[in-house]
């Protein structure tokens, strides 16, 4: 059947050229939107996938969201095994289980892009796709830094304990390093708001002062600013959380003294490498390496540019 | 044959035993640091133990029957996405004012009530296992609500948010709500669990339920009652979540299930049924709350231990408390 339709094809090929190209199929897999980040990741994905089938008709996608590491194994097997992908563009849920399973996609010969979090095995990926996370922390504490020239003491809120959050948060230290701002606690807030809120109110409880906060993320950053509303403090004077959330974007472009500012990490960045894959499909351009999308800091003047009041996040 | 779940009225290592815990927990927490007696620091978490305290009672009730709700945290997510949603599609024809927020509670409790309902009918009437289902009622009320939510966060309209806020913050004599209302439903389900036909009943059930249908106690009306109790003070809880921080999402409740089940259990309540014991499950409820506030206010362990520190806790307050059990 499949030799009659390419025949098919072929024949119709040799008089209408522009139908030749049989349809390649791009595989893609990321984790379920279980918190903020992720839904909008999600929302870009599919919103990529979209633009993406409409621009390029040769090109069919495959999208699957998996909920846990095991889930995301199946998903990639099954893309291979039942649809014969071209190409595998994977943000993988952990970095251990999945690379026995991407080099083994690899080995059927198909293109593989990885995005946000590498593998344990270097070389597998044809693309890499990437947030700066050493650089979100910097970037961070670079703010930080500047806008308390006077020193002061801090709480960070870290993130699910991850490799992810370990380069955040030594980025963030390098940067502070030798600028008089004293780190006086530091938790896990698990990027959630709950849980930050919790935390946020056993520091205000342990620490009659505090100057300033690290939420790290925006998520997080609501938990703080709702523990710090509730509790009446006044010595906090702002709270700097991360990866460009709507509402807190929306805030920084309204000039709230309370969230000056905000670093990005964009969930976007999936639409980045899911578009890069397309292209390295349907023209000659060449597309392997890297890609690292830098962290910005978004300020009151230009907040309107990471403004996506569509998105979920 | 006798069912009574009587104890001697011996003091015995049962009742010590979280008991214990909670005195040693709560020394070591007001050496370790000055603010832990403080007035806000305990405001803070009885509050805190509130969501988790209303849905364990409930919890209590549904174990002695012998039974199990494992769906009650995705439940809470569904039932405060379900109420932000309502109430922000009201907010154009009724404002904000009273009414809304009657609206509001008055969707939490049904909603509450109708999936405690769905749960309580599958089990009784149609005789699947509870495990089973509340583990896939756990799958729906999760998906559910990441679906309303669009894989974000669903948040109540901000204006709305402000009016609704002292539900949660606010309180008489500088008790806030949220502890009032704990306190209110704890009391009530102690006297139930004590000394009410359906507490005896639940009891009973948990112990035999052949026998508890011999002696004409209606079992399935019974058993699905714990079920429906337990969804409508999922409802309640909800009343409490959703002006904390106005909104709800896929990760909102997560592990509530797990926390409440071991509350109940390390209040004394038998997983398999036949006892339980509501003052119990308080105690549990403010052990667990209190490992994560001690750990949060001394600088005493890694903060990646926390889970093993909490994990010790549970496992030492309930090998306390091993010993000849009444209604084995």
């Amino acid at each position: 059947m499949k030799h009659l339709v390419s025949g098919l094809a072929l024949s119709v090929a040799l008089a209408v050229p522009a139908i030749a190209q049989e349809t390649k199929v791009i595989g893609v897999s990321i984790p379920a939107a279980t918190h903020g980040w992720a839904g909008g990741m999600n929302y870009f994905a599919q919103a990529a996938i979209d633009r993406l089938e409409e621009a390029y008709p040769e090109l069919d996608f495959v999208l699957a969201t998996a909920s846990d590491p095991g889930k995301q194994v199946n998903d990639i097997e099954d893309m291979v095994a039942t649809r014969n992908i071209d190409a595998l563009v994977v943000l993988p849920f952990e970095s251990e289980p999945l690379t026995g399973p991407v080099q083994n996609v690899k080995a059927s010969g198909a293109w593989i892009t990885v995005v946000d979090r590498g593998l344990s095995v270097p070389g597998i990926e044809d693309l890499y796709v990437a947030g700066d996370n050493p650089g979100f922390g910097s970037v961070s504490g670079e703010y930080m830094a500047s806008a308390m020239p006077d020193g002061g003491k801090i709480v960070v809120l870290r993130g699910i304990p991850t490799t992810i959050d370990n380069e955040r948060v030594e980025g963030f230290e390098a940067a502070i390093e030798g600028k008089n701002i004293e780190v006086i606690g530091m938790e896990h807030g698990n990027w959630n708001r709950d849980d930050s809120f919790t935390v946020m109110q056993d520091f205000l409880s342990k620490h009659p002062q505090i100057d300033a906060v690290w939420a790290s993320d925006d998520d997080m950053a609501v938990g703080v600013l709702a523990a710090i509303e509730a509790a009446g403090r006044d010595d906090v004077k702002f709270v700097l959380g991360g990866a460009g959330m709507k509402e807190m974007v929306k805030r920084v472009m309204d000039g709230d003294t309370m969230i000056p500012a905000n670093v990005t990490y964009p969930p976007s960045m999936i639409a980045t490498a899911i578009e890069i894959t397309a292209v390295g499909l349907v023209s000659q351009a060449p597309v392997s390496g890297q890609f690292i999308i830098g962290s910005v800091l978004v300020t009151p003047e230009n907040a309107a540019d990471f403004y996506y009041p569509d998105s979920p996040f | 044959m006798t069912v009574k779940p009587q104890a001697r009225p011996k003091v015995s290592m049962s009742v010590i035993g979280p008991i214990a815990a909670l005195i040693v927990l709560i020394v070591m927490g007001a050496l370790m640091n000055p603010n832990f007696l403080g007035v806000d620091n305990i405001s803070n978490v009885l509050s805190r133990s509130a969501f988790i305290g209303i849905i364990a009672v409930g919890m209590t009730f549904v174990i002695t029957a012998g039974g199990l709700d494992l769906s009650v945290g995705s439940m809470a997510a569904f039932v405060a996405g379900l109420m932000i949603l309502v109430m922000n599609a009201a907010l154009p024809s009724l404002g904000v004012g009273v009414p809304i927020i009657l609206l509001g509670m008055a969707t939490a409790l049904v909603a509450g009530l109708v999936a405690g309902w769905l749960n309580g009918f599958l089990i009784t009437v149609l005789g699947i296992e509870a495990f089973i289902v509340t583990l896939g009622s756990m799958g729906i009320y999760r998906s559910l609500v990441t679906w309303l939510a669009d894989g974000g966060t669903l948040s109540l309209d901000f204006g709305l948010r402000t009016f609704y806020q002292p539900v949660f913050y606010g309180g008489i004599l500088g008790v806030s709500w949220p502890i009032i209302v704990f306190a209110v439903v704890v009391i009530v389900g102690e006297i139930a669990m004590r000394s009410s036909v359906f507490g005896r009943h639940c009891a009973a059930i948990g112990s035999n339920d052949q026998v508890a249908k011999y002696s004409s106690v209606r079992v399935g009306r019974v058993r699905m009652a714990t079920y429906v109790i337990l969804g409508l003070l999922v409802g309640v809880a909800t009343i409490m979540y959703v002006p904390r921080l106005g909104s709800a999402s896929s990760s909102t409740g997560v592990l509530w299930e797990l926390e409440a089940i071991a509350a109940v259990i390390i209040g004394g309540t038998l997983l398999k049924g036949g006892f339980g014991r509501v003052w119990g499950t308080v105690i549990g409820v403010l052990i667990l709350t209190l490992i994560g506030n001690i750990l949060n206010l001394t600088d005493f362990v890694s903060p990646y231990l926390n889970g093993a520190i909490q994990g010790l806790i549970i496992v030492l307050a309930v090998v306390l408390q091993r010993e000849s059990k009444p209604g084995v």
